[in-house]
């Protein structure tokens, strides 16, 4: 039989590994299915709105704020999920103490729980009156109902992307390059920066894009601690779903979820850009 | 630099590791660190750099007590049986980055960076891949980048952990031909571990046999192989014959058997190992000689110049029991006048007599 040169075999070679095009067309049907349909329906929604109308909508001072709080806190929340991140995630590789295995597990908590459960605890726990809060006042720190509430959320949530993504490689990370880097006269902070980050921080960027795209889309565990309070700490989902789908403004919802889709493709194609940047500089693809 | 360590002890998790060793490193020399996996020899090499430290015991570093000592400090250049390269670095930066790591005060300018990496990579022959990275290297090639990178900072002494261990046997065998040639240029004092008898004798100057957290003998290459000073020595060092029994006056007796055997300082009645090598075992089909222990030859292996012969021991044949396995090495057209399932009688020339160690 001699090999076919079509579309998915443009070389006209024999594969060694069967299905190819099969599998491809099932992930392409899938994928539509699942993904692109939906998302494009969003666009679809959307026309029915002149660009003027789509412009006054998204350009609404209130609706502005929030993407300012949504975007601003949920990069804040990555950042800061990067750097207690892989403490934890460090601790959790590097040392063993006692309950390691609880604390492993407690990781993957913001996972599974609802995240409406989450938000109710969270507010009882930062509100004025609360254990957590309630310690803040006399500094005049208030967290439950601002878009520091927000930012506390979010951090909750982000963890397990941060940890999950970078645990394994520093599994994989050999204690002999620290090693290495002492016999030849490096201090912890020299191999740190110069020996360990380098390493690291394909995966770290990856747990950043994970935990920065989460919190953007978070809904459940925001509403109840920020208070919603509008211009402050009012987040872009829910404008999306009080303002306009409560009041059958389905196009004027649409629009604002076009607004941020475009925004959060944006930025994850930014950091996967940035990823395949520094894994060429660290000589991975040849 | 010489290196001494002084009453060395080491216990991990209840197992001791290393039991008060004492050894004497003579400057400029390549010893070899010699023993079966688990004798500590890694352990001591470790403590040595700076990278373990010992529970009791001092490691003296050019006369000075560097028991303390971080291994920052300690000047010891470490190769890795993994390597260990960056390899988020190309070559070259690995090799610079002791120089580049360096207190501003003492770190070379840039200029002086790149004549110096340059020189150690043509030293190590590996200029051409100054560019390249770590993981677009082969095993031998990145070995030899370690320990370009260990020699940057100029150690005061160059420590090496299997260095050839993770290699295949062709590779292994140039490269130690390599370090050989290249300690003969640099004259660094050296110590390097392996559990490869062959890589030992024919590396180092001298070498320290290690067993079970203790050193069983030192001596060059030629004293440890010719003049064992234990059983294990023997036995680890190459192929054996090993003969149990007791004194009898000038013979030893082995079951129904006696050996004649070269005087040694074993009473008369002692029980005694005796080991003979392959090569030094005599294959005698006159069955009346006085001495000898009889055999079967169970299978002739004949390639090259010499054979190698099977034989069982034919007490233990005759008894139905498992019998004891013997080898002996023979020059080919000797070999040849044999039969399998012949009964023949085995000489030892030399016979090496150790006292038993009370079990």
């Amino acid at each position: 039989m001699s090999a076919a040169v079509s579309f998915f075999n443009p070389t006209g070679q024999t594969r060694v590994l069967p299905g190819f095009g099969l599998s491809l067309g099932y992930t392409l049907v899938y994928l539509s299915l699942v993904v692109l349909i939906p998302l494009s329906a969003v666009f679809i929604q959307t026309t029915s709105l002149t660009w003027a109308e789509f412009w006054a909508i998204v350009s609404a001072p209130r609706v502005v704020a929030t993407y300012k709080l949504s975007f601003g806190a949920a990069l804040a929340a990555a950042a800061i999920n990067v750097v207690f991140g892989l403490m934890l995630a460090w601790s959790l590789v590097r040392y063993s103490f006692p309950g390691k295995k609880l604390v492993d597990a407690l990781i993957d908590l913001p996972f599974a729980l609802p995240t409406a459960v989450a938000g109710i605890s969270l507010s009882a726990l930062w509100a004025s009156n609360g254990w957590l809060g309630g310690l803040l006042v006399p500094f005049g720190i208030k967290v439950a109902f601002t878009p520091l509430g927000v930012l506390v959320a979010l951090i909750f949530i982000g963890v397990p992307f941060v940890v999950r993504t970078v645990q394994p490689v520093l599994e994989d990370l050999e204690t002999e390059l620290e090693e290495a880097a002492a016999s030849l006269g490096a201090h912890r902070r020299q191999t740190f920066t110069r020996v360990l980050l380098p390493v690291l921080t394909p995966a770290l960027l990856t747990g950043f894009a994970l935990a920065f795209a989460r919190g953007v889309g978070e809904y459940g565990s925001v509403i109840f601690i920020a208070g919603n309070i509008p211009m402050v700490s009012e987040i872009t989902p829910l404008i999306i779903i009080i303002t306009k789908l409560e009041q059958y403004d389905e196009s004027g919802a649409t629009a604002v979820a076009v607004v941020m889709l475009l925004f959060s493709f944006l930025m994850l194609l930014t950091i996967n850009l940035l990823q395949a940047w520094s894994a060429k500089r660290t000589g991975r693809n040849r | 630099m010489s290196i001494q360590v002084e009453e060395i002890s080491k216990t991990f998790a209840g197992v001791t590791v290393l039991d008060r060793v004492s050894l004497d490193f003579p400057t400029g020399q390549l010893v070899a660190l010699l023993g079966p996996s688990g004798c500590g020899k890694t352990t001591l090499l470790r403590v040595i750099a700076g990278l373990e430290t010992a529970d009791a015991g001092r490691v003296i570093l050019e006369g000075e007590d560097a028991s303390r000592t971080h291994v920052r400090e300690r000047q010891v250049g470490f190769v890795f049986q993994h390597y260990a390269l960056f390899r988020h670095m190309t070559v070259f930066e690995n090799v610079a980055f002791g120089l580049r790591v360096q207190p501003r005060k003492q770190r070379p300018k840039e200029p002086e960076i790149r004549r110096r990496v340059t020189r150690l990579l043509e030293l190590v022959q590996m200029q051409w891949l100054a560019d390249r990275f770590p993981q677009q290297l082969s095993g031998g090639q990145r070995q030899r980048i370690a320990l370009a990178r260990a020699l940057a900072v100029e150690p005061r002494v160059l420590l090496l952990d299997e260095p050839f261990g993770a290699l295949d046997a062709q590779v292994r065998k140039e490269l130690r031909r390599w370090l050989r040639a290249l300690h003969d240029d640099l004259h660094v004092t050296s110590i390097f571990v392996t559990h490869d008898q062959e890589e030992a004798l024919e590396v180092a100057d001298r070498v320290v046999l290690m067993n079970r957290g203790r050193v069983e003998q030192i001596g060059t290459p030629d004293e440890v192989y010719e003049r064992p000073a234990s059983p294990f020595v023997y036995s680890f060092l190459g192929a054996a014959n090993v003969f149990r029994g007791r004194v009898e006056g000038a013979n030893v007796r082995v079951g129904e058997a006696t050996l004649n055997h070269d005087g040694s300082d074993a009473d008369h009645g002692a029980d005694v190992v005796a080991f003979v090598r392959p090569h030094e075992l005599d294959i005698v089909t006159d069955l009346s000689a006085p001495n000898g222990v009889d055999a079967l030859v169970r299978r002739i292996l004949a390639f090259g110049g010499s054979a190698r012969v099977e034989l069982d021991g034919i007490e233990e044949v005759k008894a139905g029991a498992e019998p004891t396995h013997y080898e002996v090495v023979l020059p080919r057209e000797r070999a040849g006048t044999l039969t399998q399932g012949q009964q023949v009688r085995l000489v030892p020339t030399p016979l090496r007599v150790f006292r038993q160690e009370a079990a």
